[in-house]
This record gives C-alpha cells, sequence and structure tokens, in this order.
C-alpha cells in the first residue's frame, strides 16, 4: 500500500433524490493497492457512493477524482481505468462462460490475442476449464461470483469497485473470494468493496462506516476496534450507532 | 415433555432440474426458538414456504401443530403468523393503516392482541402516520413482525428477518423474539448469518439442500471433532499462503484477523511454530480456541466434500 | 364482512396514493372531454349552402328564401346543372346543396306531394347532420304555414343524401367506442396490474398465508374498480348528455346496466389475465396485446366490422368491446329496449362467466 498516492480522492461529496440526501458531505481518500471496505446497512448510501465513484451517476455537487482523473470532465476515460462488479451480478446467463469473458475482455478493447491468453489464464486460475462451455446459468452461485469478479478485472484496471460481491454466498466461497480479492490487491488493484458482513471488514486495510448518508467512522480495523474498545467490528458498529 | 410442533419427514422438492431439498427430515419443539442457517440457495426458503403451505413438496410429509402442509393447508394459514423474505408490506400505506389491515384479514383487532405486539410496536408507534416505504430497514423489519403476529399465532415462521438490516437492529430483533418466547410462541427463523445461530434455542445448518447438522448451538460446537487454533501474523495473506502449503494442515479458513487451522493430529504447535519462523513470519500469535458456529459448518462443508 | 370493507379501504388507499392510477382513471374521462369538445358541436353557424332550382317557381323561391335568411346559411348562389354539383362540393367550400326537383310548386299544388333532395357533405358527419335536420326543420315550419294558409294536406318529402360518408361513422358514433375503450382499460388493465402488483412485491405470499380465501381476495381487490368504473360509465354519459348535447333515446337505467355488465366481463377479463402472468408488466403487455388493441381495431369502433377481410371479421366475435358498441348504440342513438339487444347481452354474460369461471379455476392458493 502507497500512502502517498490517493487513487480516489472524495470531498464533501452530496448526492440528494429530491428531499432525500442519500450523501451527505462525504471526505476520503483511497490510496493505491489497498483494499478499502465500505460499511453499512441497507440504505445507509453505500452504493450510491459507489455508482458515483464508477461515473454511474452524477454527484449533486463535491470534488471527486479517481484514478487520477476529475470525474466530471473524465467519466468516459475513468471508465476504461477501472472494473465493476455489482450484487446482481454482472455476467450473461445464456452466454457460455467463454462468450463472457470474449465479451468483457472486447468492450474494454483487449486484443485477439490477450483475449485468447488471458481467457485460457483466468480458466486454469479458477479451475473452470471443464465448464468453458457451460452456460453460467448451469454454474453454481460461487463460481459465478468468482467468475464475475475475474472478468471485471480482466483488463488490469487500477480500481475495481464491488458491490456486496458475497451477500449470502456460503461461508467457504465468501473465503475464496476474498483469497481471490487480497491476490487482486497484490496484484496493484486498488479495490473498493461495500459489504454488510461486519467481519469481512477486518480483512480490509481501511474501512469506512456509513449510516444514514454520512460517514460515522473511518481508519484501519485495529485502529477503530481500539478506539471504540471493541472486540470486533460488530460491535464497533454497534457502538457507534448507540 | 416436549411437544412436537413442526414435523418434517423425508421432504424433496425440486424446481425443473434443480435439486432445492434433498430428503430433509427435522422436528421443531413447541415454544421453541429455532433456527435454519445457511447461504442464498441452500434451501431455506423452500422449506419455510413448504411449511407455510405456499409449495408442494414433491415427495414426503410435514405437518405443523399436527396439520398436514397439503392437505390441511387452511387450518395452517389460520395459526401461523408468516414474515416473508421481502418483509412484504403496503409500502404506499402507513404504518397503522399495514397494522389494521392485517389485523382485518385475521378478523382481529390491534387492540385485542395489544398486550402481544406492544414490545414490539411501541418502537414504531410514535411514526404510525407515516407510509411504510419511508421508514428504515430496522423500523420496517419491526413493522412487519408486528404484523405477522397481530393475529397471536401459534407458530411464526420468518424468512431471513435480518438480510440487510443494521447491526443494531439485528440485534433488538433477536432481542424481541427472545421475549416473544415467553408468550410460548413456536418460532421459526432462517438466517445467512452464522453469528446468529447461537442466539436460538436449536438450530439446522443447511447447505445445497442438506441438513447438515441439527442441535442446540452448544452441542454443535462441542462436537467439533480435532483442535482449532486462531493464527495470526503481520502479514495475513502470506501467512495463509504459507499455512495452506503446510504438509500438515487440514483447514486453514480466514476469520476478522485471524486464520482458523485444524491440523491432522500427530503434529504440535511448537512444529508449526518452528515451520512459519522458517517462513520468516513477525508478530506470529497462535492460540487454542473454541470453535464457533460458522467453523463447525465450514467443518461440515468441507466434511460433505470430501465423502459426499 | 369486517375483512371485506378492511380490504376495500386498503385498496381505496393504494389508488388515492398513487398518481399513475388516479391519472387513467380520472385522467381519461378528461381527454376524452377534449376529443368529445373538438368534434362535436351543435351550434351552426355560417355554413356555406348552394341551391339548384330546377322548377324556378314561386313556392321554391319562397323556401329558398325561408332558408337563407335563416342565420344557419351563407348562400353562395343558384346551381345550373348537375355537374356543378359534384365541383362545388369537391371544392370543399359548400357543406350542403339543397335540389328542387322540375316543377316543384306545380306538384305541390296538384298532387299534394313535392321532391326536395338534400345533399350534405359528410366527411364531418357531426355538421352534416345538423345541416339536414336544420334546414328539414326550416322546410317543415314553411309547410306548416302553407297548409293553414291553403287549408290542404300537402307534403313535401325531403331526401338526404350523404356525400363522402354514407354511412355516417362520426361524433356520434365515437361515444359509444370511447366508452368501451376507457371501461375496459380501467377495468381490466388496472385490475391485472394491482393483482400482479402484491405478486411483485411479495405482499400475496402473505395474504395467501392467512385464512383469507381467494375469492375473497379477488372481490377485495375489484370492488374499488367496479365501483370507480361505473362512476366513469355515469359520467361519460352525463358529460355527453348535459354538455354535448347527446341524447339517450333508449332507457337510462338500461343502458347503466349494460354498462355494469360489460364492467364485469373486463374485470374477469383482468383477473384472468392476472392468474396468467407473474409481473406488472407483463400484465400490462397483454392487457395492451389482448384488450386494447381488438377493443379499438376489431370492434367496430373505428373501422366498420363489415368492411373488414372475412379472418379479422371472425376474430371480432370474440372481442367484448364489440358487442358492448352495439349495444349502446342501440340504446343510446337508435332508442331501442332490451328485444333488441338480448342476443348481445346474452354474449357478455356468457363471456363474463367463463372467465370468471377460468380464472377461479387457475387463482393459485399457492406459490406454484
Amino acid at each position: 500500500m502507497n500512502k502517498e498516492t490517493a487513487v480516489i480522492r472524495v470531498r464533501d461529496l452530496v448526492k440528494k433524490f429530491g428531499k432525500f440526501t442519500a450523501n451527505d458531505k462525504l471526505c476520503f481518500d483511497v490510496y493505491e493497492g489497498e483494499i478499502f471496505g465500505f460499511l453499512g446497512a441497507n440504505g445507509a448510501g453505500k452504493t450510491t457512493a459507489l455508482r458515483i465513484l464508477c461515473g454511474l451517476s452524477l454527484p449533486t455537487s463535491g470534488e471527486i477524482s479517481v484514478a487520477g482523473l476529475d470525474l466530471y470532465s473524465n467519466r468516459e476515460r475513468i471508465k476504461k481505468r477501472i472494473g465493476y462488479m455489482s450484487q446482481k451480478f454482472s455476467l450473461y446467463e445464456d452466454l457460455k462462460v467463454y462468450e463472457n469473458i470474449r465479451l468483457y475482455a472486447g468492450i474494454y478493447g483487449l486484443s485477439r490475442k490477450e483475449i485468447k491468453q488471458r481467457t485460457d489464464e483466468l480458466l486454469e486460475t479458477l479451475e473452470l476449464e471443464a465448464v468453458r462451455n457451460k452456460r453460467i446459468a448451469e454454474l453454481p452461485l460461487g463460481w459465478r461470483q468468482k467468475l464475475a469478479f475475474s472478468v471485471a478485472i480482466i483488463h488490469r484496471p487500477r480500481i475495481v469497485f464491488l458491490d456486496e460481491p458475497t451477500g449470502g454466498v456460503d461461508p467457504i466461497t465468501r473465503r475464496q473470494f476474498w483469497d481471490m480479492i487480497y491476490q487482486a490487491s497484490r496484484d496493484g488493484i486498488t479495490v473498493f468493496v461495500t459489504t454488510h458482513y461486519m467481519d469481512e471488514a477486518e480483512y480490509c486495510d481501511r474501512v469506512c462506516i456509513m449510516e444514514a448518508g454520512r460517514i460515522d467512522a473511518i481508519g484501519t480495523p485495529t485502529e477503530l476496534m481500539e478506539e471504540y474498545k471493541a472486540e470486533n467490528m460488530d460491535e464497533v458498529f454497534i457502538r457507534i450507532a448507540r | 415433555m416436549n411437544k412436537i410442533s413442526v414435523d418434517i419427514q423425508n421432504i424433496s422438492k425440486s424446481y425443473k432440474d434443480v435439486k432445492a431439498l434433498k430428503d430433509i427430515s427435522l422436528q421443531i419443539n413447541q415454544g421453541e426458538l429455532f433456527g435454519l442457517i445457511g447461504p442464498d440457495g441452500a434451501g431455506k426458503t423452500s422449506l419455510i414456504r413448504i411449511l407455510t403451505t405456499l409449495l408442494i413438496p414433491d415427495s414426503g410429509i410435514a405437518t405443523v401443530e399436527g396439520y398436514d402442509v397439503v392437505k390441511d393447508y387452511k387450518e395452517i394459514r389460520k395459526i401461523t403468523g408468516y414474515m416473508a423474505g421481502r418483509f412484504s408490506l403496503y409500502q404506499d400505506l402507513t404504518v397503522e393503516e399495514n397494522m389494521n389491515f392485517y389485523a382485518t384479514v385475521f378478523g382481529t383487532t390491534i387492540e385485542e392482541n395489544y398486550d402481544l405486539v406492544k414490545d414490539i410496536y411501541s418502537h414504531i408507534e410514535p411514526f404510525k402516520k407515516r407510509r411504510a416505504g419511508k421508514l428504515s430497514g430496522g423500523m420496517k423489519q419491526k413493522l412487519a413482525l408486528s404484523c405477522a403476529l397481530i393475529h397471536r399465532p401459534d407458530i411464526l415462521i420468518l424468512d431471513e428477518p435480518t438480510t440487510g438490516v443494521d447491526a443494531v437492529s439485528r440485534k433488538e430483533f433477536w432481542e424481541m423474539l427472545m421475549r416473544l418466547k415467553d408468550h410460548s410462541i413456536t418460532i421459526l427463523v432462517s438466517t445467512p448469518y452464522m453469528d446468529e445461530a447461537e442466539l436460538c434455542d436449536r438450530v439446522a445448518l443447511i447447505q445445497d439442500g442438506i441438513i447438515l447438522s441439527v442441535d442446540t448451538p452448544g452441542n454443535i460446537t462441542g462436537n467439533y471433532e480435532g483442535k482449532l487454533l486462531a493464527v495470526r501474523a503481520e502479514d495475513l495473506y502470506q501467512l495463509k499462503k504459507d499455512l495452506a502449503g503446510y504438509e500438515h494442515t487440514l483447514s486453514v479458513y480466514l476469520f476478522g484477523q485471524n486464520l482458523h487451522l485444524t491440523m491432522m493430529e500427530k503434529n504440535s504447535e511448537k512444529d508449526l511454530r518452528s515451520y512459519l519462523k522458517t517462513k520468516g513470519h513477525g508478530e506470529l500469535r497462535i492460540d487454542q480456541i473454541n470453535p464457533n458456529i460458522e467453523d463447525c459448518f465450514l467443518d461440515l462443508m468441507a466434511g460433505k466434500e470430501r465423502n459426499p | 364482512m369486517k375483512r371485506f370493507r378492511g380490504f376495500v379501504i386498503k385498496e381505496f388507499n393504494h389508488i388515492l396514493r398513487d398518481f399513475r392510477t388516479l391519472l387513467i382513471l380520472f385522467g381519461l374521462p378528461a381527454i376524452q372531454l377534449l376529443i368529445f369538445g373538438y368534434v362535436v358541436s351543435n351550434e351552426l353557424k355560417d355554413i356555406h349552402i348552394a341551391i339548384f332550382d330546377q322548377s324556378r317557381d314561386r313556392i321554391t323561391r319562397d323556401i329558398a328564401n325561408k332558408i337563407i335568411s335563416s342565420e344557419y346559411f351563407i348562400f353562395d348562389g343558384y346551381l345550373d346543372n348537375t355537374h356543378e354539383i359534384d365541383e362545388k362540393f369537391r371544392e370543399g367550400k359548400i357543406k350542403q346543396v339543397i335540389i328542387f326537383e322540375p316543377g316543384f310548386g306545380e306538384n305541390l299544388m296538384r298532387e299534394k306531394s313535392a321532391d326536395i333532395q338534400l345533399i350534405a357533405d359528410a366527411s364531418d358527419a357531426n355538421t352534416a347532420n345538423l345541416v339536414v335536420s336544420y334546414t328539414s326543420a326550416i322546410i317543415q315550419d314553411y309547410m306548416m304555414d302553407l297548409r293553414k294558409n291553403a287549408g290542404a294536406k300537402m307534403q313535401i318529402i325531403p331526401e338526404i343524401r350523404m356525400m363522402y360518408n354514407e354511412n355516417m361513422a362520426g361524433a356520434y358514433m365515437f361515444v359509444p367506442g370511447v366508452m368501451a375503450l376507457i371501461l375496459m382499460i380501467v377495468s381490466a388493465l388496472m385490475t391485472s396490474i394491482t393483482i400482479t402488483r402484491e405478486k411483485e412485491t411479495g405482499t400475496m405470499e402473505t395474504l395467501l398465508v392467512s385464512p383469507l380465501k381467494p375469492i375473497q381476495i379477488v372481490i377485495g381487490k375489484v370492488t374499488p374498480y367496479i365501483i370507480l368504473s361505473f362512476f366513469n360509465a355515469v359520467t361519460i354519459v352525463a358529460m355527453g348528455y348535459f354538455v354535448f348535447g347527446l341524447p339517450v333515446q333508449g332507457s337510462l337505467s338500461l343502458l347503466l346496466l349494460e354498462c355494469l355488465l360489460f364492467i364485469s366481463v373486463a374485470l374477469s377479463l383482468g383477473i384472468f389475465i392476472s392468474t396468467i402472468v407473474e409481473t406488472q408488466q407483463m400484465a400490462m403487455f397483454f392487457s395492451m396485446m389482448i384488450l386494447m388493441l381488438p377493443t379499438i381495431l376489431l370492434s367496430g369502433f373505428i373501422f366498420p366490422v363489415e368492411n373488414m377481410p372475412e379472418v379479422l371479421q371472425w376474430v371480432s366475435h370474440i372481442v367484448p368491446a364489440k358487442y358492448f358498441i352495439i349495444i349502446v348504440k342501440s340504446i343510446m342513438l337508435k332508442g331501442t329496449g332490451m328485444a333488441f339487444v338480448w342476443k348481445e347481452t346474452l354474449v357478455l354474460v356468457f363471456m363474463m362467466l367463463f372467465f370468471i369461471g377460468n380464472s377461479v379455476r387457475r387463482f393459485k392458493i399457492r406459490l406454484e
């Protein structure tokens, strides 16, 4: 982790939907190569903020840069430098495994040779060579989730955004998924992940706890546990809320 | 002593070519707070829908309070309080209107059973003129529970009531369920959160349509075979890689900032320590710990995968 | 009964709080008001006419003067031959030509009877109707005077011809069609949507796991729509009568009863659709495809059924709106009673029973 370089810089981010304020003056930095966790219950404003950072929606106000580019003037260029995986799972169920990989690799402008090479690599790492020609709909949930993540980083982005990637997944797959996140982080990809599993918060380098559109706390899990005299992140969360 | 409230015998259920439930048998006692614990797609919702008479099993028999879920569905519908996965509230009706509606559906009034729901409803009563769609997740959850209880059911069936709700509301919700036990209502609750298992009287761990284990949380963790070690070091990721490569390792899983490790019987902690030293790990800590439900779940899952 | 009341109150709350539902329920009649206002007008002013007088006697001149001097018409001159009639109409300026037969006055005096022909441009059917009836009235008026003076029984027989639109598809014909369409949309579309919405939001699941019977759920859900649809039907009839002077020639109570029957058919169709589809979107699609389009295109609302290809004529037999339009036309415009519409009424009753029967059979007491 390189504390010098902030790959995401957010200052006073505000997002309103009519009268409702979904994000209220958020300020934070995400450093190069770190795993940054965005925590909070449903409706706390996590997904709204993540979508803004991905360029999927525009903020009401605030100063934001992603991957070294100003969000307002470079939304399209930013999209090339980031990867995104949503909780509602982004692969096409009626396409085959390799067709999905080829599709996304093609969208990010990889050459034919690169596509072939990375597809093989990816299937080998995931041990999915056997199901190369199967439709996504035929795969178990856990496999799909892992495949979706690999596809989201196939173009080697600087940052990957993961929106509740492990919701409802069984405990073994969840851990395998986190192994993949660690590996990506080792490879220099910054990981921005939202979750409402508090134990997963402890896997992150730094976390940010959101509630009702505001950031309540931000820091490394160890720092937060010391500050709130808690044994785990769940307790931290409860102490903050009360 | 224990009278059986829910009796499930050899239930199977398939959707096209997906087997959601594979020959499941299970008994729930009257007045018990019973947890059905498992990830998405494990078969929790299918089982719950069979018990609430919304689905018909392909084979097997299930009864609720002695009534057959297929034949006597009308009787079951009278005595069951059901809170579906998405809370099923009318978003455009106010808190009070939702309550009144569900009360009239069951031919009762809020006043008649106020003592039962008071503990829960009092939290949201100040907002009774607010529309359900404008409530926070925690308040929606309380309203849905109040609606499910309004007719004083014999058995309360809750499908993932705490999913996506903030940690504080989750905690409050479980406290409410515990207090409901005083009214001798049988409660069946499903959840994907392993840590909630410890709050139940008994739990069933379910995965891939199969029940891995049914017992009290204490017995499940107590029956955990082998020694569990919590290992931590400065570089957790490298530590995990090294432990996975260690010849005596049986399993190693990430738990917060620790790794939970089980090893083949013979090996001692001392050997482990020296192995990790050679790998150059600093700030090494190894403690023997008691397993929690998630450790057991992982162990049972891995066991199933080894000998299916 | 208390359950039923609670259910209906809840349903009314849904309707009153959803802007889109309200818009469809009450916006549609308002739009209809505009359509009526545009095409229907009972005021006649400055209508250009021409006269082809083949007799040119005292009586024809008197009649012509009486017509021309009325405030309704502008006289564009006498025509000299039949070719000019066509020409003038094609120019589009004049709306009516009055033709006196040769020897009109003589015939009237001697044979006590004479022919006069009124040709109107019926591309605007409503105006043509009014023009012809005003002109006839003036002629009748003249006859009364003449009879009083002469003390003899004489009659002038006006022969009416409509140019360009022989079967008079116009505003009067429009009313039953619009009525059928609105009742269909409000009743069928709204019921199918309201039931599928409960399926989508998951509230249906909770209702099923309650002692409510399916029939109670369905009746509870459709009752408000029966009331609102009936209110709409009454509004349409009243608006036609009071604002635009469209009369109801036959029995008003029979007309309203028939409306109620048609509403029931539409509602049962809506329920039937909701037993087939799972989502609001599908309900909307189905309603559009199998209800609205046929109601507009195959019911005789816009295109006369007799002019359709045979296949479509066959299809039109299963479009409920076709029968309703026939019934409404008969009662409103022709003033006929049950004796003339019993067949169509019976067809609608059978349709309703068919859909209700099938809905009850198909309504799921479970989720699969």
